[in-house]
């Protein structure tokens, strides 16, 4: 089966997306020929239960592990095709690609400006530059107040928004998030949703959330799920609900 | 962003113990260098400073500084005949070890030819060259004899008149210079009852031979003093010092002097190579071991601490990797760690040396050379050491983070 935007121009367009792991009588196939395709300003959640193939789906869009087979298109760049990675996977995750786990991730001994700082950094941004865009990320979150502050002095919520705004530094045309509300209570998890919902209207950014939380559908675009490695049908937000 | 220096503030009580810790044992690795350099020093320290082309020691020795030699007295007098020779001074060296104040009070006795040789060339900290030809002694400092002090050596007492640093005897012993008559009325003093044993034994030599019984003079000054008996001969000195005149190639005199069937010269250079080679060579040999294994301890230490700080870090490094940090920042934060960690350890090192090393028993002499020899090898297994953390966290994968 496959998903598909509307008129939307494709920020994503994932074809025939396959994973396998081991092979003869251990192969598990984890993802089976999904396609699907995200528009620019559109949010999409990815719904399924345990071991759907969910986040093996992200983690192979994302870069961090090739498809067995399929092809990934990013903003117009041909990522991955014919079993073969064709862009530097880090030079582009880094240029295209923001991530946000249920976990905040934030590197521990660096305060939540300077985790922001370091995307920037990372991708080339002028020191001024990136201080300047820092600050006004973290105040756009709400936390401009704890900048200064290590991870291990924010709670949950400070921390996720940290990592959405490390994920949202370089302006990613592709924002990929799994289960980035798990650790939250409803308010702040809805409070994340409807970020990401924002920020994806405003910056053009497509935006795929892996979650399990049915509460907050209503904050996305549309909704996609996943059974035994299937992504089998695309449902309207009322549907899901 | 400096993440190494974020990391090691973040952890700054552990980094600092951590280098403290290396730092000692860079300490330890560069007073084995140190130690090394302070045997040579001492070992040649009077062959440098005492002013001498020649040395003429006992046939076949090498010299007062590495066995015992033993010469006539007179043979001061032979070698200054020699053409080409300026001056020719007796010289005498011996250990002994006596009691002071319930402490063992060890001396490497010096004997310099009065009135020539005074001393004047000692490096003096305090105090004056030797002013007489009795009873006055030049000390080392580290002998704790204070300016004026009173020592007691054999039957006689000596004021200390002047104070040398660093004048001590290949062995480590502190020296103490005297005039050559003081210096051999010390080396060759007998006890009372050990005179008089030995002037009845003499006695009694005299009186079962020809010469006693038919010279009944010879009997009586059998019993007296053995300087009243030209036979007897005056003591030995250890050497003669022999300075050639500035118009005249040492090498000739030591050829001429060479040739004599009783005695063995040699240049100043060629007294402190034996010195070195012989008997500093294998404590060098044994330091620079121990120093080798050291400088491999080290690094394993190093290694080791660097590879548990990567791996407090792997989730980190799988972060970075999926934030598209290059390999050079993940390198980076590693091996600055590991360079800083270096770098500061050796500055722990040198200044707590410079605190510890003067309370060693035996000399601790750092020289530039060594020192930056020594940050050379720091800079070279701080690297080395970061390789096996290096290797690790380039292997750890982005997708670790999820994990």
């Amino acid at each position: 089966m496959t998903a598909n935007s509307g008129d939307h121009s494709a920020v994503l367009e994932a074809s025939s997306l396959t994973k396998v792991y081991g092979s003869g009588h251990t192969e598990v196939v984890a993802v089976q020929d999904a396609t699907l395709t995200v528009a620019r300003g559109e949010v999409v959640a990815l719904l399924g239960p345990s071991g759907a193939g969910k986040s093996t789906l992200l983690t192979m869009i994302g870069l961090i592990l090739p498809p067995t087979a399929g092809r990934i298109v990013i903003g117009g760049v041909t990522v991955f095709d014919a079993h073969r990675t064709r862009v530097n996977v880090r030079r582009f995750r880094r240029q295209h690609m923001g991530f946000v786990f249920q976990k905040a991730n934030l590197i521990p001994f660096l305060t939540a400006a300077e985790n922001v700082r370091l995307a920037m950094e990372i991708n080339d941004m002028g020191r001024r530059a990136a201080r300047r865009r820092a600050a006004e990320l973290l105040d756009y979150l709400g936390v401009g107040e704890r900048a200064d502050h290590l991870p291990a002095k924010l709670s949950g919520g400070e921390q996720q928004r940290v990592a959405v705004a490390r994920a949202l530094a370089n302006r990613p045309g592709l924002i990929l998030a799994d289960e980035p509300t798990a650790a939250l209570d409803s308010v702040r998890g809805r409070q994340v949703m409807e970020l990401f919902r924002k920020v994806a209207h405003e910056q053009q950014s497509g935006v795929i959330v892996v979650t399990h939380d049915h509460r907050a559908l209503d904050v996305f675009d549309r909704t996609l799920e996943m059974e035994d490695g299937e992504l089998r049908e695309s449902r309207t937000v009322s549907q899901a609900q | 962003m400096n993440l190494a220096g974020r990391d090691i503030r973040h952890n700054f009580g552990r980094f600092v113990l951590t280098t403290i810790g290396l730092g000692l044992l860079l300490m330890l690795v560069m007073g084995m260098g140190g130690i090394y350099r302070g045997l040579v020093q001492e070992a040649t320290l009077l062959v440098d400073r005492i002013d001498a082309d020649l040395w003429v020691v006992q046939k076949d020795t090498r010299g007062p500084f590495a066995e015992v030699s033993r010469i006539p007295g007179n043979l001061e007098d032979r070698v200054r005949a020699v053409p080409g020779v300026l001056s020719s001074r007796a010289f005498v060296s011996t250990t002994i070890q006596r009691e002071r104040n319930r402490q063992p009070l060890r001396i490497t006795v010096q004997g310099l030819s009065w009135p020539e040789d005074r001393g004047q060339w000692l490096p003096l900290v305090a105090g004056r060259a030797l002013g007489q030809d009795h009873y006055e002694m030049i000390a080392d400092e580290s002998l704790k004899l204070p300016l004026g002090a009173k020592v007691e050596l054999a039957k006689d007492t000596y004021t200390v008149v002047g104070l040398t640093r660093g004048m001590s005897s290949p062995s480590g012993d502190s020296m103490a210079f005297f005039t050559l008559r003081d210096s051999q009325a010390i080396q060759f003093d007998l006890s009372g009852e050990a005179v008089r044993l030995e002037r009845a034994a003499r006695y009694g030599r005299a009186s079962q031979i020809d010469l006693g019984r038919s010279q009944p003079q010879v009997i009586e000054r059998s019993r007296g003093l053995s300087s009243a008996i030209p036979a007897l001969g005056p003591p030995a000195i250890s050497a003669v010092l022999v300075k050639v005149r500035p118009d005249v190639d040492p090498g000739q005199v030591q050829l001429l002097i060479g040739k004599w069937p009783d005695v063995s010269v040699y240049s100043s250079d060629g007294q402190r190579d034996l010195l070195v080679s012989g008997i500093v060579d294998r404590s060098r040999r044994q330091l620079g071991l121990f120093r080798m294994l050291l400088i491999i301890v080290s690094g394993i230490i190093m290694a080791l601490i660097l590879y548990t700080l990567t791996l407090d870090k792997l989730h980190d490094i799988a972060m970075l990797k999926l934030m598209g940090a290059r390999n050079s920042v993940i390198l980076g934060l590693i091996l600055q760690q590991a360079l800083l960690l270096g770098a500061l350890g050796y500055v722990i090192a040198y200044y707590i040396g410079q605190w510890v090393f003067p309370a060693f028993p035996r000399r601790v002499v750092i020289i530039p050379e060594d020192l930056w020899q020594l940050a050379g090898i720091v800079a070279g297994i701080s690297v080395m050491a970061s390789l096996l953390g290096i290797i690790k966290a380039l292997r750890v994968e982005p997708s670790e983070v999820l994990a």
